[in-house]
């Protein structure tokens, strides 16, 4: 019986804190609205812009040669869906005012005897100038100019008469995405980042609110365990935050043309437990701060590395050696590779358990370091 | 009584700058933060893909098979697994473990060898990766390419290339991303110091009463205005420098441009975002809904919407119309150019311009706004 009337008075305090938490966060209409609509503009906006695909390219074109073999070049540049505006220049001062203020990203220079080259079966240079300072975009520009050239090339030589067919040539299949469509890549990484924001700010605050505030003290006074106060201040957290989280996925599935594959269940199963560590590792910067700056900017302090290291402006594979295993303490890492699965592979429940535990981990390792600081605090 | 004086401005500049000092926290976002990112940009994070892992399946293992492979090993691009049976390495492709798969199929020899026809070699590419499947494809083309090349010479009569292209860089020759990232992201660093901070600021008075009390002061306005802008913008420039020394002094990227210029657009940056943070906080009021809001206008735009990783002119129109309003898309312009191509009046100028404009809106409106009220 005693068992119990203490389950019942532990329910009764834990259910105080938690109407007294989620108060916190959704009293204010201001505060209400900044969890609602934001997360999905951004989700809109960072679709479209968080793309590494280069396209809308201006590039420039000095013809010295004004022959047949560089307007038609030109021509074929100038009907390639990649680059919107194509400039003629009449100088080299011109190409290089034009380049240095960014005008255009690259400019291709035919010398005067270019044609007459190509007409007497030699090999004529078509220089191209690059932007060094957009150093991703530029590599990408030389790549298309360069598959334009070697068409061009081959029907020349067609043309002559002396082609020979290429030994060998390279057919492309690709899987889950068969347009290689960036959208499928961005809408799910964003997600699962909006997701992470969401969780981080609203317990980030959450412990230093009260210290600002001076009502910690009251809670570490009052009848609650200190494990009793971190789920106090979980649930409500996981609570908002998978709310959260559910408007953004049903948002970037009504919004965007993206499969979805996978299971629900699993996706649901994984962003909790992904949520907890979220959750954990913003309760557990609260509990060092003593200040709402202090907890907000520690969870900057945070989230920057997290986001550059997770995979998702660039891969992991790309990454020094000895920086590699850090990012293994990052569990949006483990996240994005279970979000892109379910949405697009329906990746399989083995798989998904494979990336779950060490997010679980995280979960375990930064709930129970929060605990403990509150206790520590009560000491 | 006077509109400014410089005694009381004194005083309140001393509370400011004690109150930013004795945090801990701001120096944990302006110098500890900026070496994290310097240093993962500068060691870690490149945009550069080397090695990238892909399958190479043999189904068949005659000479010229080997000799495609031997091409494949060759490139430091990606390092190659071989294998025999494709449902093997395409199940790797599936999990992810593998980037791309190129099928070398049966009778590839016996095909090369009858001279008419073009062989077809397969590459299969995870598609949920798509910036990595294209580079896969967009390499192994290249590899191919090559490969034919040499084929050609060696077994037919030599056939020159009509046309070769010849390209050279600019401003970075080698084409390092580091160079280029390692600029762009002291704007990031910039804008969370100028809006994150400063947003915090004034909220925090008003979530702790202290405004009250200093209402209650003889303090005016003005006093008050650049007494809180002032500590800050200091704090920015001086993460500003450690920023620069390190990129230039440890990580090698060279600038062309002029300090005094980097100093100018630096502090017209730092204005504009103070600007911005100050009107934040003096709006809500409220810390949390602060940090919320210049999270949303001021990090993440510098991060997505500046051009420092995603190419501005590659977004969708009302997209590319909504940069032209947020300052770090000019300040990347202005911080790459400094650095690698050196003074080029026609960026700097209507750049500065237009950061300049849109620093002065924010700080009147907000200087309109910070009336000594208490409603």
């Amino acid at each position: 019986m005693k068992k119990i009337t203490d389950f019942a008075k532990v329910w009764f305090h834990l259910k105080a804190l938690m109407i007294k938490e989620f108060l916190a966060v959704l009293r204010d209409p201001k505060s209400r609205i900044t969890l609602i609509a934001p997360p999905l503009i951004q989700l809109v906006i960072f679709s479209h812009a968080a793309t590494l695909e280069v396209t809308n390219i201006s590039i420039g074109i000095y013809d010295q040669d004004q022959g047949w073999y560089s307007h038609e070049l030109t021509q074929r540049i100038k009907g390639s869906p990649y680059f919107s505006h194509v400039y003629q220049f009449k100088s080299s001062e011109e190409v290089k005012k034009n380049i240095d203020n960014q005008n255009v990203i690259a400019s291709l220079n035919f010398q005067s005897d270019f044609s007459r080259l190509i007409a007497s079966k030699k090999t004529a240079p078509a220089q191209i100038i690059l932007d060094g300072r957009k150093s991703n975009a530029s590599q990408i520009v030389l790549g298309y100019l360069g598959s334009i050239i070697e068409q061009f090339n081959n029907e020349i030589l067609q043309h002559q008469g002396v082609s020979v067919p290429d030994p060998i040539s390279l057919e492309y299949r690709s899987f889950f995405n068969p347009n290689i469509e960036y959208i499928y890549f961005t809408v799910p990484s964003l997600v699962a980042i909006l997701s992470m924001v969401l969780a981080l700010t609203v317990t980030a605050m959450s412990v230093s609110r009260e210290r600002e505030n001076g009502t910690f003290d009251q809670l570490l006074v009052s009848p609650l365990q200190p494990w009793q106060i971190l789920i106090g201040k979980m649930t409500p957290a996981m609570v908002i935050s998978l709310f959260e989280s559910t408007l953004i996925t049903v948002a970037s599935l009504l919004l965007f043309d993206v499969p979805f594959k996978g299971s629900i269940i699993l996706l649901y199963f994984s962003m909790i437990i992904f949520l907890f560590s979220m959750v954990g590792v913003g309760l557990f910067i609260s509990s060092l701060c003593h200040t709402q700056q202090q907890s907000i900017l520690g969870s900057f302090v945070f989230m920057t590395p997290t986001m550059l290291l997770s995979g998702y402006a660039t891969p992991i594979e790309n990454m020094p050696g000895w920086l590699q295993p850090f990012t293994d303490l990052i569990s949006i890492k483990y996240f994005f590779i279970i979000i892109r699965g379910i949405f697009l592979k329906d990746m399989p429940v083995s798989h998904v358990l494979e990336y779950t535990w060490p997010m679980a981990l995280i979960a375990i390792f930064t709930l129970t370091a929060a605990g403990w600081m509150f206790k520590r605090r009560l000491e | 009584m006077k509109y400014f004086s410089f005694p009381r401005f004194k005083a309140f500049f001393l509370k400011e700058t004690k109150q930013m000092v004795r945090d801990p926290s701001t120096f944990l976002i302006a110098f500890l933060l900026p070496l994290i990112m310097i240093f993962i940009f500068g060691y870690g994070v490149s945009l550069d893909a080397k090695h990238v892992p892909i399958g190479l399946v043999l189904e068949d293992t005659d000479p010229t098979a080997r000799n495609l492979e031997q091409a494949f090993f060759g490139t430091p691009y990606f390092s190659v697994k071989t294998g025999y049976n494709r449902h093997e390495l395409e199940k790797e492709l599936t999990e992810g473990k593998l980037r791309g798969v190129i099928v070398v199929p049966i009778n590839f020899s016996q095909k090369l060898l009858k001279h008419t026809t073009t062989t077809p070699v397969q590459s299969l590419v995870d598609g949920s990766e798509p910036n990595t499947a294209r580079f896969v494809i967009n390499y192994a083309q290249g590899v191919l390419s090559n490969w034919n090349q040499k084929e050609k010479n060696e077994s037919r009569t030599h056939i020159k290339n009509p046309i070769r292209a010849e390209s050279r860089v600019w401003f970075n020759d080698e084409l390092k991303s580091r160079d280029v990232l390692l600029p762009g992201s002291i704007a990031i660093i910039m804008s969370l110091i100028g809006t994150l901070l400063t947003a915090l600021v004034v909220a925090r008075e008003w979530e702790r009463g202290t405004m009250e009390a200093m209402m209650s002061t003889p303090i005016r306005i003005p006093e008050m205005f650049f007494a809180k802008l002032i500590p800050y913008f200091l704090l920015g420039l001086a993460s500003m420098a450690l920023c620069v020394f390190i990129s230039i002094s440890i990580f090698d990227v060279p600038f062309r441009g002029s300090y005094f210029i980097l100093f100018l657009s630096t502090s017209v940056f730092l204005l504009a975002a103070l600007g911005l943070g100050l009107f934040i906080s003096t709006t809500t009021r409220s810390q949390f809904i602060s940090s919320q809001i210049s999270i949303i206008v001021g990090f993440l735009p510098a991060f997505m919407l500046s051009g420092f990783i995603f190419e501005i002119n590659s977004m969708p129109w009302p997209i590319q119309t909504l940069t032209y309003f947020l300052t770090p898309r000019y300040f990347v312009t202005i911080l790459q150019s400094s650095f690698l191509s050196g003074i080029t009046w026609d960026i700097l100028l209507p750049n500065l311009c237009v950061m300049l404009l849109i620093g002065c809106f924010f700080l009147t409106v907000t200087a309109l706004k910070m009336v000594k009220r208490l409603d």
